[in-house]
This record gives C-alpha cells, sequence and structure tokens, in this order.
C-alpha cells in the first residue's frame, strides 16, 4: 500500500445533497416544493474507520447513506469512493457503471425480517453476491459460505433452514454474513442492531465489534441510538434535519457536547439508573425537511436561541482540531 | 404491605395458551401482577416473554388459538364494585363499557390500532361518543384539546387527516390521545414509545407522567427497556418465558437485581459498560416449544447449578426482602449479582438446544 492510499480518504463526500420533489394531487400533479431530506452533506471517511450517522427520523441519515451507495440518485455533489481501480465519484457514475463497485460496497439493514428472502435458505443468501458477480462456484462457493456463516456465529450446518426458521439474531448474523462474504471495502449499516432485543443486541454489537477489527474494515453506521455508536464508532455526525449539526471523535462527542441538539439527545436516552431522572424534553416535532424554518433548523426548538439563529443558517465549520459544528451560539462563545 | 383494595387490578395466577399444530405454548404462565392505585408498574422482558400477551389477557382481546387458561383480573374501580375480568362473557356488555374507558391501552403497533378509513379526529370522537356522553361538537372539542397534550402541532387539521397522512410517530401520538381521552383509571401501555424518537419519547414519558398525576391514573407501562422502566415507574416485574422470575420497587430491583436474567439485561445495556465487549447472556430465548425443565432461564444462566437448577418444577417467586421477589433458586447465595461476573463469558458452553433456531 502507497502512502497516498493511507491517507487519502476511502470516502470522500462533498456538498450532497437529495431533494424530492412535492407534487400537488390531480393530473398534472405540479411540483409545488422539495423536501431536502440530504443537504449539503460533507465528510471524509478514512480506511479503517468507523463514522456513525445518528439522528432522529426524519432527519436523512438513512437518505444520506443510500445516496452515497446509490440505491437512490443524489441530486446534487459528490461522493468520491477509492475502489480497486480507483478514485471514482459514486454520485454522477452512469448506473451501468455501478454493478463492479457494488462489490466493494455492501450494506446491513435494519429489518431482518424483511431483508432476507422467505424462499432462499440461508446458504444461498449468504451466497448470492458471489453466484451473482461469478466470484466463485462450486465447492469454492460452498467453503466461503461455510467459512462465512461460522466466522459471523452461525452453524454452517443450517445452510439449507429459510430465515423463517432462525431467530431475529440469527437473521441478523445472516445479513452481516451476506455482506461481509465479498470482503468490501465499505460497509454501510442502516439500524442494524436496532430490531432486537437487548442481550441479542449486546451480541451483535460485540460481533460487529470483531469484525471491524478483523477485516479492517471501513463502515458508515446509522443509527439512532448514541449508546451503541459510542461502543462501536471512532466518529460520529450528528444530523437534524437532512443537515450534520456537529461531528467529532465519538469520546469527545459525548464528553463534551456542543451543538443543543447533541445534548438533547443525549440527555433524551433514559438512564437506566432511577436516581439519574429524565431532565426536562426539549420542545417542539422532529424537524419537517419538507418546511424548512428560516436560519438554523433547530432554532424553534433551542433552548439557547438567540437573534442570529432565526435568520441566518448556521455553517458546519471548525470547532477544534478533529471536531465540526453548525451553531452561532457555539461559535461565538467557545472562541 | 398493601392491602387489596390499594390495588386497581389485581392479576392472580394469570396462564393464556396457544392451541398451536406444534402442541399447547404455555404463552403466559401462572403470572400475577397487583398494581397500585395511582402507582406505576413497568412489565418489562425480551420479545416472546409474554409481555404484550398479559396485557391483552387483561384486556380480554387474546382470540384463537389463544384463550384464556385460568386465573384472575380484578378491577377495583374508584366508584363501583370489584369486577372480574377474566370472568366477563367474550364480548359482554360489561366488558365494552371498561374497554377504553376504565381500562385503555396504547398498543405497539400504531397502525394497527387505527382504522386505515376514518380520519384520526373521527376515530378520537367515537371513543368520546361511546364513553363520555357527549355531542358531536363537545367530543371533537376535546379531541383537539387532547391531540394539542399529545404534541400534534395543528390539531384542528391533523384531527381532519387520515392514519396514512401521518408520520409514525404522529401516529403513535394519535393513539395515545385516543387513549387517555376518557381519562382511564387503568392505562396499560405496550411499548408506546418504542416507534418514537428519542426526544419524542422524553416527551411523552414526561407526558403520561403528567397526566398520570393529573388524574392519578395508574398505569401498566410494558416496555423492554429498562431506562425506560428506570424513568417511569415504581414497581417493576421481569418477564420470561411466560413467567415472572423478578418483581419489587424499581429501585432495589435495578440496584440490586437478584435474578440472573435481571443482571444480564441490565449489564448487557449498551453504555453501562466501557469494556471492548459489551457482557452478554449466552445464547438466545428458547422456543415456548421447549421451555427448558428446572429454571426455564437455567441453560443461559452462569450461575446455574447442576441438579438444582436443572431439574423439577419451575421455581416460584420468593420474597427476599419486603415486596421484593425472586425466582432464583440461589437467590440466598447470589446476593450482589452486578458486582460479580454475572453474566456468562464465550467460554461457557450452552446446550446446543439453546443455540439452535
Amino acid at each position: 500500500m502507497n502512502t497516498t492510499e493511507q491517507t487519502t480518504p476511502l470516502l470522500r463526500v462533498r456538498g450532497l445533497c437529495k431533494h424530492f420533489p412535492v407534487r400537488s394531487r390531480g393530473f398534472i400533479r405540479r411540483v409545488t416544493g422539495w423536501i431536502r431530506a440530504v443537504d449539503d452533506v460533507s465528510f471524509d471517511l478514512a480506511r479503517g474507520e468507523t463514522l456513525g450517522l445518528v439522528g432522529e427520523s426524519g432527519s436523512g441519515k438513512t437518505t444520506c447513506a443510500r445516496s452515497i451507495l446509490r440505491a437512490l440518485s443524489p441530486t446534487a455533489g459528490q461522493a468520491v469512493f477509492q475502489s480497486a481501480s480507483g478514485p471514482v465519484d459514486l454520485a454522477s457514475l452512469p448506473a451501468h457503471r455501478l454493478k463492479p463497485l457494488r462489490r466493494e460496497m455492501q450494506m446491513i439493514f435494519q429489518d431482518p425480517f424483511s431483508s432476507l428472502n422467505p424462499r432462499m435458505t440461508a446458504g444461498q443468501i449468504v451466497a448470492e453476491p458471489l453466484v451473482i458477480h461469478r466470484l466463485a462456484s462450486g465447492s469454492t462457493l460452498d467453503d466461503r459460505v461455510a467459512g462465512m456463516m461460522s466466522r459471523v456465529g452461525l452453524d454452517p450446518a443450517h445452510r439449507h433452514r429459510y430465515p423463517h426458521a432462525f431467530s431475529g439474531g440469527q437473521r441478523q448474523r445472516i445479513g452481516i454474513a451476506r455482506a461481509l462474504i465479498m470482503r468490501p471495502s465499505l460497509i454501510v449499516a442502516d439500524e442494524a442492531v436496532s430490531a432486537l432485543d437487548v442481550s441479542v443486541q449486546a451480541q451483535i454489537i460485540n460481533l460487529l465489534r470483531d469484525l471491524r477489527d478483523e477485516l479492517g474494515l471501513t463502515s458508515i453506521f446509522v443509527a439512532h441510538d448514541l449508546e451503541v455508536v459510542r461502543h462501536l464508532c471512532d466518529r460520529v455526525a450528528v444530523m437534524y434535519a437532512g443537515r450534520i449539526v456537529e461531528e467529532g471523535p465519538v469520546e469527545e462527542i459525548f464528553a463534551d457536547p456542543r451543538h443543543p441538539y447533541t445534548r438533547a439527545l443525549l440527555a433524551a436516552a433514559p438512564s437506566a439508573d432511577p436516581d439519574i431522572p429524565l431532565p426536562p424534553p426539549v420542545p417542539g416535532e422532529t424537524c419537517d425537511t419538507g418546511n424548512l424554518p428560516a436560519g438554523c433548523a433547530f432554532h424553534p426548538r433551542c433552548p439557547d436561541c438567540f437573534d442570529p439563529c432565526r435568520t441566518i443558517r448556521p455553517e458546519l465549520t471548525k470547532a477544534a482540531p478533529a471536531r465540526r459544528l453548525a451553531c452561532h451560539l457555539a461559535s461565538t462563545t467557545l472562541r | 404491605m398493601k392491602t387489596n383494595s390499594d390495588m386497581v387490578l389485581s392479576v392472580d395466577g394469570l396462564r393464556t395458551e396457544f392451541r398451536t399444530d406444534g402442541g399447547t405454548l404455555r404463552a403466559v404462565d401462572g403470572v400475577s401482577l397487583g398494581l397500585a392505585r395511582g402507582r406505576v408498574l413497568a412489565l418489562v422482558g425480551e420479545s416472546g416473554c409474554g409481555k404484550t400477551v398479559t396485557a391483552y389477557s387483561i384486556l380480554r382481546l387474546i382470540r384463537p388459538p389463544g384463550h384464556l387458561a385460568g386465573g384472575s383480573i380484578v378491577l377495583r374501580p374508584g366508584n363501583g364494585q370489584p369486577v372480574d375480568l377474566a370472568a366477563l362473557g367474550d364480548e359482554s356488555r360489561e366488558l365494552r363499557a371498561i374497554r377504553g374507558s376504565r381500562v385503555a391501552m396504547i398498543f405497539q403497533e400504531p397502525m394497527s390500532a387505527l382504522s386505515p378509513v376514518h380520519t384520526v379526529g373521527d376515530q378520537i370522537d367515537e371513543v368520546l361518543l361511546l364513553h363520555a356522553g357527549v355531542d358531536r361538537r363537545e367530543a371533537r372539542r376535546r379531541t383537539v384539546e387532547m391531540l394539542r397534550r399529545v404534541g400534534i402541532p395543528s390539531p384542528e387539521t391533523r384531527a381532519d387527516q387520515f392514519p396514512h397522512e401521518m408520520s409514525g410517530g404522529m401516529r403513535q401520538r394519535a393513539v395515545i390521545a385516543m387513549a387517555l381521552v376518557c381519562r382511564p383509571e387503568v392505562l396499560i401501555a405496550d411499548e408506546p414509545t418504542t416507534a418514537l424518537d428519542v426526544t419524542i419519547q422524553a416527551q411523552i414519558l414526561h407526558l403520561i407522567k403528567e397526566l398520570q398525576a393529573e388524574n392519578g391514573c395508574s398505569v401498566l407501562f410494558i416496555t423492554h427497556d429498562l431506562g425506560v422502566v428506570a424513568q417511569m415507574a415504581d414497581e417493576v416485574a421481569v418477564m420470561y418465558l411466560g413467567r415472572i422470575v423478578e418483581s419489587g420497587p424499581v429501585r432495589e430491583v435495578l440496584k440490586n437485581p437478584r435474578h440472573p436474567y435481571t443482571a444480564g439485561l441490565l449489564a448487557s445495556r449498551p453504555g453501562t459498560s466501557a469494556a471492548r465487549h459489551l457482557p452478554v447472556i449466552a445464547g438466545q430465548v428458547p422456543s415456548l416449544h421447549a421451555i427448558p425443565s428446572g429454571c426455564p432461564f437455567h441453560p443461559r444462566c452462569a450461575h446455574r447449578l447442576p441438579g438444582l437448577c436443572d431439574a423439577g418444577p419451575a421455581p416460584a417467586l420468593q420474597e427476599i426482602s419486603p415486596r421484593h421477589q425472586t425466582a432464583c433458586l440461589r437467590s440466598k447465595e447470589l446476593t450482589c449479582l452486578l458486582r460479580t461476573p454475572s453474566v456468562s463469558s464465550a467460554s461457557t458452553t450452552i446446550p446446543s438446544s439453546v443455540i439452535d433456531p
């Protein structure tokens, strides 16, 4: 590996936007507005790094992840991915050139029930990516499937069973095996542990952490649960209303959250200690990205809102060596 | 010690079974609960432990192939005679009068609790028209007010929307509004905030507490989240495979759990431990078709003793301190489960029947 390969981020996202048209009812269906699901998102993802993309529903975290993988076509912006054959901008690549790149980028889905084809056996599901890309067949294929299944904690003897015969946690293991069997350089996990019970969730979190360290995975981990992100990620980007509002190393953000929204998110997670009461919640609804307020999108809910917040949208700027922040208040008081 | 009359709802020896091709499933197997007036009791457990079936059984919502196989469910309204819900006819008038007015429920899945072909406002109006004896105009006024209380913006307009026009979070708020609009004495909340975002969850938890304080309603709060339990409940009952394995005052159970399953649930919460690996409970919840003999938790338990834990009938709850009960056979020896390595490491051997799907 030469030095440029080590220093160039595996993924460099710049100004990524995904806007959905809102159409009028009736026959003509005029475009009456736009939902800015993802708006001007930029970040770098270094090799071997796990970035947590957190936010509430409608914050654009899933749309952002899907736009990067081109499961959705971004409206604007760049997502430069260092593929095996050199850098490519995923955002502008014609569709037919995407398929070979798919082996390098894989996704783990949230719902272990709907993301597995009920008519395929566990073995077929795990093998399918290799079959589609004609990367293995016969006994090589069988060996790789068996190897991958045992690596994620499934008994290869169960490869002939159908998804319904597995529990939720085991199905999620099947989904993980399917994503990893291609040895992808980029993994996008969309709420990969949210649907699981706490004892099973802990098992899957441990598995993902082991796999990450063992295989040197680079991943984007989309989640709403900050504690899960804390356990699995190196860096975290907090999204609100389609934009990143704060980004930085995970421990720094947890120890010293600076954006009022990050603070609200951290405070809102109920503690299992009855002596730590839940603080008063931030008021208001999660933001409607079809109808953004002027200025900072969080200002109607923000306890610290002051004049500039209502008119000027704060830009995401460097707040500390490895941190970025989009907040007027923090950037005036912390200077 | 609370006397019976302090209990607005007493469930005793409740059994709910489902007849399936593979045999009879005991989804709820001898559950006893006492919900004190004006208090919040949390029923906590993982999927399949029977917590939702317990709630459905209390409201008599179990449908074939399921049926109530035993036990009593006594409701003691503030004014009126105690009534055993388990003894009422399936669709009797008494039961219909109680459901939705004296005992209301917030369901886990908002889409299945709302009719897709009626506006949200009409559905909440209907509850009021049925139970509150008000006219349409007054019903709509209260509906709008209630929608505002649960945090739905521009409730006058929103009341005329259909469920599909609302987001998942909005729908759940509408369901909560529908349950609370008649100011029930007992509210059964089945994972009411699981589908909500965390800042909205915090709002709803505060809202339920507020409303509870306002009209002194008692809440049976069903959840899988021990954080929600800690914040919401006065008492907690932990369920595993259809049985209560530990119960008691929240502070005592969460600070000093005396059943290895409770301790395992607490320890495996992300954020609890800074260790690289989260402590896990080995294996997974066995199928109700193959409930282990002896203590049902023994195959996954790091503290099991062969000969003691794996044989005989399932252990009964035993009082270890006032109101704190555990069904662990080793409760006398295992007194500080959170400080000892209470959950198994990966090296623990688990019978393959537990790992197998």
